[in-house]
Order: structure tokens, then sequence, then C-alpha cells
């Protein structure tokens, strides 16, 4: 070959065609903001949104229905992208929660009309200042954020890449393409901007520097291993690599730049599902940003977040074990335990939920340190079932409104059960399941993970664990208990009917829950064959 | 010159960054410093990439430019924003979820 020819890169289409689905919806989105007119933006979105996410999903179950998530998996992408079991489950979940969301940020009914024309609980014109005349002029002329849509694509498309990365490099660019549009989105809020605003700026500023972490040490393990792909630094971690020249020979020996380096890309993934020491911005952005941001963000990016991890951890450092998993050990511990202990302290539902999903990052580090197959595939359920009710939790809070906008104090939702026992108890359905009681797929998710936890010997994690859902048990109990044994307020929060939008959102969590809980063998050992990550 | 000097310029610039991003208080200088922060990484791939004669930190180098160029417009146009309606680029006015 002479020295100018150019090898065309190989790049397998099929395999990575829900992802690239998503970003070419996307890229059309982006398209139609710039050229379409106002009024056909909406459904033009909306239509597209659905349809690209369908099909994404459609890939995926085509992907795994031809055991390309088996027997066939595979590394695409000239080794950056890992098409296996893991990957297709959680891209399985992440895309049908992206679709799920769509609904969410599309409906129209919850806010009064404004000035005769339907909005959504997104800003009018983000960039005017809250309360001033642009943006009441915006309001007047009945604007809305159509850009929502694309913004939600792209965080899906990285999310779809981000449990696939099987190189640094994809690692780090596909935290970026989450991140970034999740920022703005947090910013978008219809009502209570300043909140919004704050949320998206704390969110914004703690995630760059976590994800300034994760890079400086992928730097670090890029310079002990002299490679950024995955099974390249395994090779050198196990000692054997593929070639050994006299700058790896000097850099292999040196245990300071793995541990460290590892150490730091653990520390920006943990940032990213909220496990406490890196939990502080959890409370704040999800309370802050649009509930339908905030329900998407729970359940997906949570999802994402421990692919990557669990990638990382099995692929990459299953040689450094010792080392991180009394680390994991305590972070699942300290997660459980103060998710669970300040959550009782918390009087707004959003906060509530919040810490709740701190709790729960906790529970799934523990099937997470159990390194097994086992374990691979308790975490695998356990998100699919978590997300599920998440988003259902949040799609109910955006129902429950009074003339400020959404009533997210607790002690508005006083009473709510014998005002609308439906709405009430299709809740109390998702806070039993966050508790883990017996037919919700919380419980199933929970056994699932702590099975793992006991059968890799981590008795002392499944007893913290165990007690801190009984404390946890207690205040989502106590929210059923406000919402079904006390008296309506005389001035408290309505109900509003939504469109079909909202309610398949509720009713397909709400399903979701109970199947997988009265009948979770199915989709257990679905996940337990996608147990298998791809070498 | 030994490149493992660089390295240790690196750690010290990180390290500078994340002290900025820890104890200023102006929104604008903290994203500086966080900026400061990839750069160090940078600079470490850099290094990297010429102790172990392969390009592939150098490329990663480049990616994480263009990154941080979006990450720019981002962050920007969410500072800029919450100063219009605050008047004010310090981090601690923004409490209102404070408990």
């Amino acid at each position: 070959m002479n020295p100018g020819d150019l090898t065309a890169p190989d790049i397998e289409w099929i395999a990575l065609s829900p992802s690239l689905i998503v970003y070419g919806a996307a890229v059309v989105g982006i398209l139609i903001e710039a050229f379409a007119p106002r009024r056909v933006r909406y459904p033009a979105e909306v239509v597209l949104a659905t349809l690209a996410l369908a099909a994404s999903f459609a890939a995926v179950v085509g992907l795994a229905a031809g055991d390309r998530g088996t027997s066939k998996s595979q590394v695409a992408g000239m080794g950056s992208l890992a098409v296996d079991g893991p990957s297709l489950f959680l891209q399985g979940v992440i895309v049908l929660v992206g679709l799920v969301s769509v609904f969410l940020f599309a409906e129209r009914r919850l806010e009064p009309a404004a000035h005769g024309a339907r909005v959504d609980s997104f800003a009018a014109q983000p960039a005017a200042v809250p309360g001033g005349a642009a943006e009441q002029e915006a309001i007047r002329a009945g604007h809305t954020t159509t850009e929502i849509f694309p913004l939600l694509l792209f965080a899906v498309g990285g999310m779809l890449l981000f449990p696939a990365a099987n190189d640094l490099l994809v690692l780090f660019i596909a935290l970026e393409l989450l991140s970034l549009p999740l920022y703005l989105l947090c910013a978008l809020a219809r009502r209570r901007r300043l909140l919004s605003q704050e949320a998206a700026v704390k969110y914004f500023l703690l995630g760059a520097f976590a994800s300034a972490f994760l890079l400086f040490g992928i730097a670090l393990l890029y310079g002990y291993a002299g490679t950024v792909s995955y099974s390249g630094i395994r090779d050198v971690v196990a000692g054997n690599p593929a070639s050994l020249d006299a700058g790896l020979a000097s850099t292999m020996g040196n245990d300071a730049l793995l541990l460290i380096g590892g150490a730091m890309v653990l520390m920006g993934l943990l940032f990213k599902v909220g496990a406490v020491p890196f939990h502080m911005w959890t409370p704040d952005v999800y309370q802050g940003a649009p509930t339908p941001v905030t329900g998407f963000m729970a359940a997906a990016t949570k999802v994402a977040a421990f692919g990557a991890m669990l990638r990382l951890l099995y692929v990459v450092l299953p040689g450094t074990r010792w080392d991180w998993q009394p680390v994991l050990w305590g972070v699942a511990i300290a997660s459980m335990v103060a998710g669970a202990v300040i959550a009782i302290t918390q009087t707004d539902v959003k906060r509530l939920l919040a810490y709740s999903s701190i709790a729960h990052a906790g529970f799934i580090l523990a099937g997470v340190v159990a390194v097994s197959e086992d374990g691979v595939s308790s975490v695998l359920f356990y998100l699919a079932a978590y997300s599920f009710v998440t988003l259902g939790a949040f799609a109910v809070v955006t129902l429950v409104r009074d003339a400020g906008g959404e009533a997210t104090h607790l002690s508005q939702w006083a009473g709510l059960g014998r005002r609308s026992p439906l709405l009430a108890g299709v809740f109390a359905l998702f806070l039993l399941a966050f508790a883990g009681i017996p037919l919700t797929s919380g419980f199933a998710g929970k056994f699932a993970v702590f099975r793992a936890a006991a059968d890799s010997g981590a008795m002392g994690l499944v007893i913290v664990g165990v007690l801190a859902s009984a404390v946890a048990a207690f205040f989502y109990v106590r929210v059923i208990v406000l919402m079904f044994f006390s008296e309506p307020k005389a001035d408290g929060p309505s109900v509003v009917i939504p469109s079909p939008l909202t309610m398949s959102v509720v009713a397909l969590a709400a399903v979701v829950t109970l199947v997988l809980g009265i009948a979770p063998q199915y989709f257990l050992d679905l996940a337990g064959q996608a147990g298998t990550f791809v070498r | 010159m030994n490149p493992e000097n660089y390295l240790f310029l690196s750690a010290l610039l990180f390290t500078v960054g994340a002290c900025g991003v820890l104890l200023r208080r102006n929104v604008i200088v903290l994203f500086m410093c966080v900026e400061l922060m990839l750069n160090a990484a940078n600079l470490a791939l850099v290094t990297f990439s010429r102790m172990h004669g392969n390009l592939d930190g150098q490329i990663m180098a480049f990616f994480v430019m263009v990154v941080a160029a979006a990450e720019v417009v981002v962050g920007l146009a969410i500072i800029v924003m919450v100063f219009r309606s605050r008047h004010s680029a310090s981090v601690d006015d923004a409490s209102l979820m404070k408990l």
C-alpha cells in the first residue's frame, strides 16, 4: 500500500443502526427547526421523534432476535462499539424510555392555553428574561420551544452510545453527547424559571467538573496502557500486552497510573448515576428541571451510566477487582443509607424522588459489586424495572397542579386519594414499587440484586441494603398514608385531565410495574441471556 | 528533555483548575477552571502519546478540543441566561433551593 492510500473504515451499518437512526432523526429535527414555518414544527418534531425512536427500538429488537446479543455478539465500528447482550438490552430500555418521554414532552393540555395557543411545560422563549417584556411578547405570540425534541434525540443518542462504548474515547464523547443536551433541557421550564435556570447552572458546572475528572482518568489509563481500547487495556492490566515496546515497558509497571486513572473514570460515572458522595447535584437538579425532563433524565441517564460502569469494571478492570470492590462497597452503603435517611426529611415530592433515586443507585451498585454474570443480569433487570417506575412517578407529578403550576409540596398532596382515587392509586403503586413490596417490579429487582450480592459473599452489603429498604419503605408509605388517610385541603391542588399522551405514559409505566412484579420470569430470563459482555 | 516533566506540569494545572472550581465564586471563573482541567488532560494525553510513540492520545486531544468548544457554547448560553435574570455571576446567589 502506498503511504498516501487510505483504507476505508469498515462500519457494520446494521449492527449500529439503533443509534444511527436516532442521530439521523436528531439532525433532521434541527433542520426542521431551521427551515420549517413555526406552526408545523411541533407536529413535525413529535412525529419525527416518535417514528425515529420506534424504528430504533425495532432495530434493537431485530438485532436481539438475530442472536446478536448472545452467540453473534461482536465489536463493531473499528473496535469502538460493542454490540452484545448488555448493550442491546440497555439500548432497548433507553430507547423505550426516550419514546415514552417524547409523549411527556409533547403534552399540551396541562398548562392553561396562553392567548388561544396550547402550550407545553417548556419556556416560550428561553433566552428572554423571566417576567420581562420579551417573554410576555413570546407568550402572547404563542411561541413554544420545539427544540426540545432534537435535544431529547441527541441525549438519547449519547445514552445509546454510553453503555456500548468499547474504548475510552467513545466513552468520553458519549458522556458529553448525553450531558450537553440535558444541561439545556434543564433550563427550559415554563414556570419557576429562576429555579430551572439555577438547576441548569448547577448541573452544568458540576457535570463539567465531573467529566474533567473522567477525562483526566482516561489520560492516565491511556498513559498506563498505551491504548484507549478496552480489550487492549485489559490485556495490559493482566500483564500480557499484544506488543511490548520501550514506552509501554516503562509505564505498565506503574500501578499508580492504573489505580488513580481507574478511580477518576469511576468518579465521573458515579457522578452520573448520582451515588454518594457525588450526589450533591441530584436533589436540586431534579427539583428545578421541568418535570418531564426530570423523569427522562432520572430514568435514562441512570440506565446508560450503569451500563458504562458495568462494562468498564467487568471488561477493562476485572484484574483490579480487589482494589475497586471495597470502594464500591463503601459507595453503595453510603448511597443506600444517606438516600433513605435524608429522604425522610423531605417536604417536596420531586426532592423526595431525587433522594430515593440516590438510594436506588446504592441498591443497583450492590448488584454491580457482585462481579458475576448474575450480578450483570440482575442490574439489567433492576434498571429496566426502575426506569419505568421513575418515569411513571414523575408523569404523575406533572398532573397534580394548582394555579401556580405543579403542586410539588407534600402538604398539598394531602387527601389526594379522596379526590382522585385512580391517580393516587397509581402513584401509590409506583411508591410501593420503589419500596420493593412484592407483586411490584421493585421487589423482583431488589430480590435479584441482593441475591447476586449475597451469592458473591457480600452479606454485609445485603443486610445494610435490606435495612435501608425498610427505612425507605417508611417514607414511601408515609406519602401513601398522607394521600389516602388525611382530609383534603380546601384550596388544595386539582388533578388535570391530560391528553392521551401522558395517560399512555402513566398507563404503560403501571403495566410494566405490575407485569415485571407478577410475572418477572420471562424478563429475568431475557436479562439472564443478556448478561455476557463481548471481549 | 524528559517528557515526564510535562506530566508533572499537567497534574499541576489539573490541581490548580480543581482548586479553582472549589474555591472561586464567579461562574465565569469556575468555568475557566474547568477548561483548565480539560486542557491539563490534553497535555497529559499528548505527552503519553509521545512516550508510547502512537497517535491515539493526540487524536483524543483533538476530540477533547471539539467537545470543550461545544461545552463552551452550552455553558456560556446558560451562564448568560442566568446573568440576565439575576444580574449576578456569583454561584452563592443561586440558592433558591437551599433548605
